[in-house]
Parts: C-alpha cells; sequence; structure tokens
C-alpha cells in the first residue's frame, strides 16, 4: 500500500510498472538529437486539423492511442487517464481525451504535468483502485505561443534566456504487472517562488523548486547520492539548469557528473536556434517516453530519477506583477 | 528547505549567470535592417517626387506603400524573420506598426471575423494608437497656446 517517508516522499511497495509508452513529436523535436527515439514525427504544425488548440489535441489523441496499442490493451482495459496540458482550462487534455471514454482527471500542473500525472497514476495503482492508468500529456508551440506570448508572425526579438515550446505529446501507461520500469518513489513538490518576475526566464524562476524537490528526495527516501545514473530535470533549460546544479551543489548535493535536463537534450540549441532549450508540458514527457524509458528497458540506464519542472503563473498573474510561483515533481524508476 | 538567499538576492545572483544579449550585434543588425527599410522609403518617395506630385501627396503615399509592404511580408511569413534579425529596427519603421496588426489578424482568424480578427487585431498596436493620439492631441493643445 506504499510507505510515507516523509512531509513529501512516498515509497511504493508494489512498485508498479510502466507497461508501455508513447511520443509523438513536431518536426523541431523530431530533427533534433533525440528525434530516432520518438515513434511519429508529424511535419505539419497543423497535424491536419484547422487550429493549433485543434492540433494539439490531436497528438495527445493520436498518442493515447499508441501508448494503449503497444501495450496491446484497448480503453477498456485502462480505470483512469491522468491528463493535463498548457492551455486554459486543459483544453487539449480535455478534448483529445473526449472520445476515448475513460474516467479521467484533468490535471494543471503546467510543464510539470507529466510527473505529476505519473505519480497519480502510480499511487492509484499501488492503492489497488486501478489494474491500469494512462498518464499523459501535450504541448504546442503554436498554440503556446498565441496563449503566453506574441502572435508567431509578429516580428520580435526573443531575449537570450528564452526557451522554445516543445511540439507533442508524450504519455505511458502505468500497471500492477510486467517486466518493464518500476516506479519506487515519488516525491511531491511544494510551491517555490523566489520572486523572478520575467517569464522570459523561466529556468530562474523554476531551478528553486526542482532543488527544492530533488533535495527533499534524497533526504526522505534516505538513498546515497549515487544512487540513480540520471537525475533529469523537466525543462530548465540550460541556463536553469546551471543554477539548479549551484543550488544543489550548496545543499550538499553533487550529482553534476548524471544530472541532465530535458530541455537541453532535446534541441541542438545552437543549430535549432531554441536559446536557452525546450520547455512545455511535453518536454520532459518526450523525453521520458521516448527517450528514458527506452534506455531504461533495454538496461543501459537502470535508476532514473525523473523531475518535471512548471512555472504555475498566467499571462494576466505576470502583467499584475506577480512573481513566478514554480513546482517540481519527482519521481523515481528504475529497473528491477 | 531553507533558502540560502533572499528574494532580491536570488534574482540579481542567476541574473548574473544568465546569458547576456547580445548588444553589439543588436546594435549593428537594427542600424542596417531599419536604415535598408528607410532607404526603400526613401527610393519610393524620390520616384513619386520624379512624377511631379506635390510633397504632401507624396509622403503620404510613401507611407501607404510602406504599410502595404509591411502587411504583405507578414502575411508571407517573412517579417517575423525581418523582426528577429532586425530588432528594433523592423519595428519602428511604419512596416512594423503594419506587422503588429496584421500578424494578431492572421493569428485569430479562427476565433472568427468578430470576436477574433476585429477584436484582437489591435492587441498589440492598440496602445501604441491610445498613447500616440492622446500625446497628439496634448501636443495641439501647447501649439495652439504658443501660437
Amino acid at each position: 500500500m506504499g510507505t510515507r517517508l516523509g512531509k513529501q516522499t512516498i515509497r511504493l511497495d508494489t512498485k508498479p510498472v510502466i507497461q508501455s509508452w508513447a511520443s509523438i513529436v513536431g518536426a523541431k523535436e523530431g530533427h533534433g538529437p533525440l528525434g530516432r527515439f520518438f515513434d511519429e514525427i508529424i511535419e505539419d504544425e497543423y497535424f491536419g486539423e484547422k487550429s493549433f488548440e485543434k492540433a494539439e489535441s490531436r497528438f495527445l489523441r493520436e498518442t493515447l492511442a499508441k501508448t494503449l496499442m503497444k501495450g496491446g490493451v484497448s480503453a477498456n482495459d485502462i480505470q483512469y487517464v491522468f491528463a493535463g496540458d498548457l492551455l486554459n482550462q486543459c483544453v487539449a487534455a480535455n478534448f483529445g481525451i473526449r472520445e476515448s471514454e475513460i474516467p479521467f482527471f484533468g490535471l494543471y500542473g503546467a510543464c510539470s504535468t507529466m510527473a505529476e500525472s505519473l505519480t497519480l497514476g502510480s499511487l492509484m495503482v499501488e492503492g489497488g483502485f486501478a489494474e491500469r492508468c494512462v498518464c499523459i500529456t501535450s504541448s504546442h508551440f503554436c498554440s503556446a505561443e498565441k496563449q503566453f506570448r506574441f502572435p508567431l508572425e509578429f516580428g520580435n526579438q526573443r531575449p537570450p534566456t528564452a526557451q522554445w515550446t516543445v511540439t507533442g505529446a508524450g504519455g505511458v501507461m502505468v500497471g500492477k504487472a510486467g517486466d518493464g520500469p518500476r516506479v519506487v518513489h515519488v516525491t511531491t513538490g511544494k510551491i517555490v517562488d523566489m520572486g523572478i518576475t520575467d517569464s522570459n526566464d523561466m529556468g530562474s524562476a523554476m531551478a528553486p523548486a526542482a532543488c527544492d524537490t530533488i533535495t527533499a528526495h534524497f533526504r526522505e527516501a534516505n538513498l546515497p547520492l549515487n544512487h540513480y545514473e540520471l537525475v533529469v530535470t523537466g525543462d530548465l533549460g540550460i541556463h536553469g539548469r546551471n543554477i539548479c546544479l549551484k543550488l544543489l551543489e550548496e545543499n550538499g548535493i553533487a550529482i553534476s557528473d548524471f544530472y541532465d535536463d530535458c530541455g537541453v537534450m532535446i534541441y541542438d540549441r545552437e543549430k535549432q536556434k531554441t536559446d536557452c532549450g525546450g520547455s512545455g508540458c511535453a518536454c520532459s514527457a518526450v523525453v521520458l517516453a521516448g527517450y528514458i524509458l527506452e534506455k531504461l528497458s533495454r538496461r543501459e540506464l537502470n535508476r532514473v530519477l525523473f523531475v518535471a519542472t512548471g512555472a504555475l503563473h498566467s499571462p494576466i498573474t505576470v502583467q499584475q506583477g506577480e512573481s513566478i510561483p514554480a513546482i517540481a515533481h519527482a519521481v523515481g524508476i528504475e529497473m528491477i | 528547505m531553507e533558502q540560502k538567499r533572499t528574494k532580491e538576492e536570488y534574482r540579481k545572483w542567476s541574473q548574473q549567470q544568465a546569458p547576456g544579449t547580445p548588444k553589439a550585434k543588436n546594435l549593428v543588425m537594427a542600424f542596417l535592417v531599419g536604415g535598408i527599410i528607410c532607404t526603400i522609403g526613401q527610393f519610393i518617395l524620390r520616384a513619386l517626387l520624379n512624377t511631379g506630385m506635390a510633397k504632401e501627396d507624396a509622403g503620404s503615399l510613401t507611407t501607404l506603400f510602406m504599410i502595404f509592404i509591411g502587411a504583405f511580408l507578414t502575411g508571407l511569413n517573412v517579417y517575423d524573420d525581418i523582426g528577429r534579425i532586425g530588432g528594433a529596427g523592423a519595428a519602428i519603421p511604419v512596416t512594423g506598426f503594419a506587422n503588429s496588426i496584421v500578424s494578431p489578424a492572421m493569428e485569430y482568424k479562427k476565433e472568427g471575423y468578430v470576436m477574433g480578427v476585429g477584436a484582437r487585431m489591435f492587441l498589440i498596436a492598440g496602445p501604441v494608437l491610445v498613447y500616440g493620439i492622446f500625446s497628439s492631441i496634448i501636443a495641439g493643445i501647447v501649439y495652439y497656446l504658443v501660437s
């Protein structure tokens, strides 16, 4: 039934299994360094739909279908789907899940949603309330720009701390049995707000939250620092990644040899002109469902701490001068 | 976790490590792109004056030509690239103003012609219009009182 190890961390005793995973990405992600790990690359930013919001829903819908297909199950075999995205009212998830007829929890954890959904799905399985859950998130560069920044064709300059929202969706199916990677620990983040007000500098806003959760994870789970072969944050970008490492070292957590960030991994920042790197719900989701789980299942990695990071602001709170609250959730995934 | 820095200290500390804006490059590119746009404008103006048109008429018509070019290049998905390279050099000329109106109009077309295109068209240009017109009224009053 799981054991509570501290204020934020739970050890899952049944160790729910990640039975299948799928990722579908846009052209830019597909042409990036991790391109060969994704299931499908969609060159058309509209994905054959009439709007970017519809396109994002389609990314999520098709990724759900692919996750089920790869797991060899149908929608009827899934007890819950946990899904979310960046759009107002989580519409990409709402419309993407609409036809599936699976009981649905819509989540908003900004770019931390993949870890949030995986945490809740795993706990649902651990508690015995579900045989299988699907945890899935999406984001789309064009719909995110429209909601959070400027129209696409507006000729403005991106500041060097800006990041590029990943287009795509990543999903995992977590269940009771199987021999895939297992969810062993979950550490739920607290909101950390260090007063950053610049919405073009998410790395600075989210790094303290990532540091807070990673520190809590190692302390509460009482694990040696070399327990994991990879500690990977969601979308801090190169700037946030560097800050996060320094903050961790100040806390006595020196993990620079096996620490990386999905936002740094997904693009060739110089060639693809993405400034500090990738961001968005799909950034950590597709790197998890594309690269990390693949590496785990081939036993090229055995233990990974997946820490998705989210900035919990809206354009309105930024305009009102509010600072950017951030959160990070950690999920310890291991091959046993 | 206890924070070792106050919020103010953290903001300064993180900013120090942030990748810097390439100011020299941005200035040179803004000068070049802005210069090229204005040279095109000047070329059109001279050509119109050469047809024997009055100076005021030629000036107005030149502005119209430049607005058309800005809007057209926005429609062709080119002006955002010019803006990314040229920065303020692309934003300040009237072509940039046209871009700021046409780009939201294109973006919000999916939400319909009334609440989409109509309502959102001045999303970026709105403040410029409001405060531009307001300050021109003030300037007009001052001019009237002085002269």
